[in-house]
């Protein structure tokens, strides 16, 4: 752009490119707006020098005000931890009982269990606490050790079958397969299927019900409604925890499986536990 | 003498590229503008537009509406704490936020209708931006004087009495800014409450940071940077241009009568030329708050606020013309004026061919008449407008004010209990949209046998429940639904939760799933 050259029709002088013999006019642009300009560069400048901007070579400079979003988070962490402590302080003094009779602890335990059972709990009952073989179903309304929500909690605290927790809950049921002849497992399985209706041969169902007299009553009791003392399932109902149908059954009485599930007590603490007893027994099986 | 021999050295071709012959401004300063006082029909319609408009926007939150006890009276409220907007007799709740779309989408075609009609009506009128110029420029006469006055004023020496004048126009326009400021927080909370606690220093804190913002940018964009909003700030001007056509009206120059100008007519007439209309008096100039010249032609930079009509007009009155030398009017007009005075489009325009030897206009001139802006285009829009707000109105006679919404749990899907009946979760969110409290009937229908109960109440389990339902809350719920293990069939089946007002028959229905496992005993 050796010259300046003139838009004849605008009188306005161009910018000296040139496409196709179109040209570009050069209007200035106003005065306020260059100042604007300027003075978001000069802003931009400062808020990198305020504020943590220039990337290092490990870090970046940290800026004169000491902003950083982690201390932010942290704020904000201690803040909601803060919100919470009235509630968590009632939680702790209070029994499951109590705190789920109160439409707001409830409300907050919930909460606080549920996110808790996210975490440690859905490993094995999944993440809707639906459980699966082997694995029990909490929504349901067929609880082993009892489903009130100090039965729930002292479940949590000290787990089941969990050998370093003195105070865990303890029953293990013998492998009646060196006891009994394979027979009589038929018998008896045919016996406890046709408690819940599921059974057509009625031959196998009489011998079967001696069977259950000589070796099952003193644990499952007199009508097979179990024992929650004992943690002795219910043989009547259609909750199957290892599965339903003569086959399974007779599994079962052969080589018992014996399900573990770890003390919390110690790992959670007690509120947390105290929280997620209120969870479970929320879920709508609850007693 | 020792001469310089340059004959070995060899020019090269070089030039500085900033050169002063190619250097060009980085920016261009601002032209002050002093636009005069006008006077006439279009600066009374003005002044009537600015009191309605200005008037609703101030007193819009002081007028009460009751709609009794639980909830508030403010005629006009954006509730944003709890999600509710009022406006008069109507309530809006978030999901029902498609009625503003609504009104929006109407606004934009209103604008398309007007602009097409009658050109930037929009920006000449009623654009709060130029509603807010002129009370401000208001404000500016009122203490600096009229524009020759402030021209002095302005190019004058900083004395005793420029300084008293120029600080309380800045006082004014900041109070004026606070005030509009203030307003607009109003609409968002009780306007007698809110006004208390500002003063009292115990509003929250939002509140006085809006009200800051907004004084600030009052004070800047109407007192301070004016047209310069206009031109370079706002894109509508660049938009409108395309919303105007041959038929639309807008504000012109006619040089079909107004030239050849002159400001010595006598003298020009004496000598055999002839003259136009336009005695070159500038008073369009002066009156212009954009501080441009309309007989230049359209621009962008008009605003079409009709000020250099009224200045015209007065002029042509003086002179004893016809008015509307500067008028409104159509392209199509124009151009079949300027056919006729240029005896088609041939040389310049001769005042001979558009008036009679007795100085009447001649029968040819084209005149505007109000069917031209009435066209196919137009029809158009005005039916857009009718129907979105036709379907609007319909919409929002015949709206639900109770609503039921269900969700089927997810995780479990069902629950088998253990006398071998199927449960099913749901979240049943009741809507009771009127400022009453109401008593909802849920019922199921459907699903043999099967029964609903509430978890954490104390309903028993049956397949109809009546609940309370706070004024214009939502209740959320959590209901089973459980069926004895005969009767499940299929592993899902639809059944419906119907919800009813029992003393104003109101009711809404939702059809859910009920899962159960593939083999049900």
């Amino acid at each position: 752009m050796s010259n300046e050259h003139i838009d004849e029709v605008s009188g306005v002088s161009t910018t000296g490119h040139e496409w196709d013999g179109i040209r570009e006019l050069n209007n200035p642009l106003p005065r306020w707006w260059v100042v604007t300009f300027y003075i978001t560069i000069f802003w931009a400048i400062g808020y990198t020098i305020a504020y943590p901007a220039w990337p290092l070579l490990h870090s970046a400079t940290k800026g004169v005000l000491g902003y950083s979003s982690r201390d932010e988070v942290k704020n904000e962490l201690t803040a909601a931890e803060a919100a919470k402590g009235k509630y968590v302080a009632a939680v702790e003094q209070k029994t499951v009982s109590e705190i789920a009779a109160d439409d707001a602890l409830r409300e907050f335990a919930v909460a606080a269990g549920g996110a808790a059972f996210k975490v440690n709990c859905v490993q094995c009952h999944g993440s809707g606490a639906q459980g699966s073989k082997g694995f029990p179903n909490l929504n349901d309304d067929d609880w082993l050790w009892g489903g009130n929500a100090e039965q729930i909690q002292q479940t949590i605290t000290h787990g089941i079958r969990f050998a370093s927790d003195p105070d865990t809950r303890l029953s293990e049921m013998p492998a009646f397969g060196d006891i009994v002849t394979p027979e009589q497992i038929t018998q008896v399985s045919a016996y406890v299927a046709s408690l819940s209706g599921q059974i057509k041969d009625a031959s196998l169902i009489e011998p079967g019900a001696k069977v259950f007299a000589e070796n099952c009553v003193a644990c499952h009791g007199d009508n097979a409604k179990g024992n929650k003392e004992l943690g002795a399932p219910d043989l009547t109902d259609a909750i199957w925890l290892y599965g339903s149908g003569e086959a399974a059954i007779a599994a079962q009485v052969r080589a018992p499986k014996q399900g573990v599930m770890p003390a919390w007590g110690v790992r959670l603490g007690e509120t947390k536990v105290k929280e997620l007893a209120v969870y479970v027994h929320s879920l709508g099986g609850g007693e | 003498m020792h001469v310089l021999d340059n004959t070995r050295v060899e020019r090269l071709e070089a030039e500085a590229v900033n050169s002063a012959k190619v250097r060009q401004p980085m920016y261009a300063a601002r032209k002050k503008i002093f636009p005069k006082r006008a006077s006439g029909s279009f600066r009374r319609f003005k002044w009537l537009v600015m009191a309605i408009t200005l008037g609703i926007y101030y007193l819009t939150p002081w007028l009460r509406w009751d709609r009794g006890a639980f909830a508030p009276d403010q005629a006009v409220l954006l509730d944003l704490a709890n999600r509710r907007f009022y406006f008069f007799f109507i309530e809006i709740w978030p999901q029902e936020f498609y009625y503003v779309a609504g009104l929006l989408v109407m606004a934009g075609v209103g604008l398309f209708l007007i602009t097409s009609t009658v050109g930037r009506a929009w920006c000449g009128y009623t654009c709060p931006q130029t509603v807010w110029v002129d009370l401000f420029l208001v404000v500016e006469r009122a203490i600096e004087g009229d524009r020759n006055a402030r021209m002095k004023l302005d190019a004058g020496p900083w004395t005793a009495r420029k300084l008293v004048l120029r600080v309380s126009k800045h006082a004014i326009w900041l109070v004026i800014g606070a005030a509009t400021g203030g307003a607009w927080i109003f609409y968002f909370a009780d306007a007698p409450t809110l006004v208390g606690e500002l003063f009292t220093g115990t509003a929250a804190p939002v509140a006085y940071v809006t009200v800051a913002v907004l004084t600030a940018t009052t004070y800047t964009f109407g007192g301070l940077m004016r047209e310069q909003v206009c031109t370079y700030m706002c894109p509508w001007p660049r938009i409108q241009a395309a919303m105007l056509d041959e038929s639309s009206l807008t504000v012109t120059y006619n040089d079909w009568r107004g030239e050849p100008r002159s400001r010595h007519a006598k003298k020009v007439q004496a000598a055999g030329q002839s003259v136009g209309d336009c005695v070159d008096c500038n008073a369009c100039v002066a009156v212009c708050p954009m501080g441009i010249d309309i007989r230049d032609g359209q621009q962008l930079e008009c605003i079409t606020c009709a000020l250099c009509i009224d200045a015209c007009d007065g002029v042509m009155d003086k002179l004893g013309r016809e008015r509307g030398l500067i008028s409104y009017a159509t392209l199509s007009d124009y151009n079949a004026n300027m056919m006729l005075a240029t005896a088609g489009g041939s040389g310049s325009v001769k005042p001979s061919l558009v008036r009679t030897a007795d100085g009447l206009f001649s029968d040819k001139v084209s005149h505007f008449h109000i069917r031209k802006i009435f066209r196919p285009r137009t029809y158009v829009y005005m039916g857009v407008w009718s129907l979105i707000g036709l379907g609007l109105l319909y919409s929002l006679l015949t709206r639900d004010r109770l609503e039921v919404n269900v969700l089927h749990d997810r995780n479990p899907q069902f629950v088998t209990l253990s006398d071998g009946s199927i449960r099913n979760g749901y979240t049943v969110k009741l809507l009771n949209m009127i400022p009453e409290p109401r008593t909802i009937v849920v019922t199921m229908q459907g699903l043999p046998r099967a029964d609903m109960s509430v978890v954490g109440d104390d309903i028993p389990a049956g397949r109809s429940f009546a609940i309370p339902v706070e004024p214009d809350r939502l209740k959320v719920l959590k209901v089973f639904v459980r069926q004895p293990a005969g009767q499940i069939q299929g592993t899902a089946r639809t059944f419906t939760f119907r919800v009813e007002d029992k003393a104003s028959f109101e009711s809404d229905e939702y059809t859910a799933t009920f899962n159960a496992p593939e083999i049900a005993r």
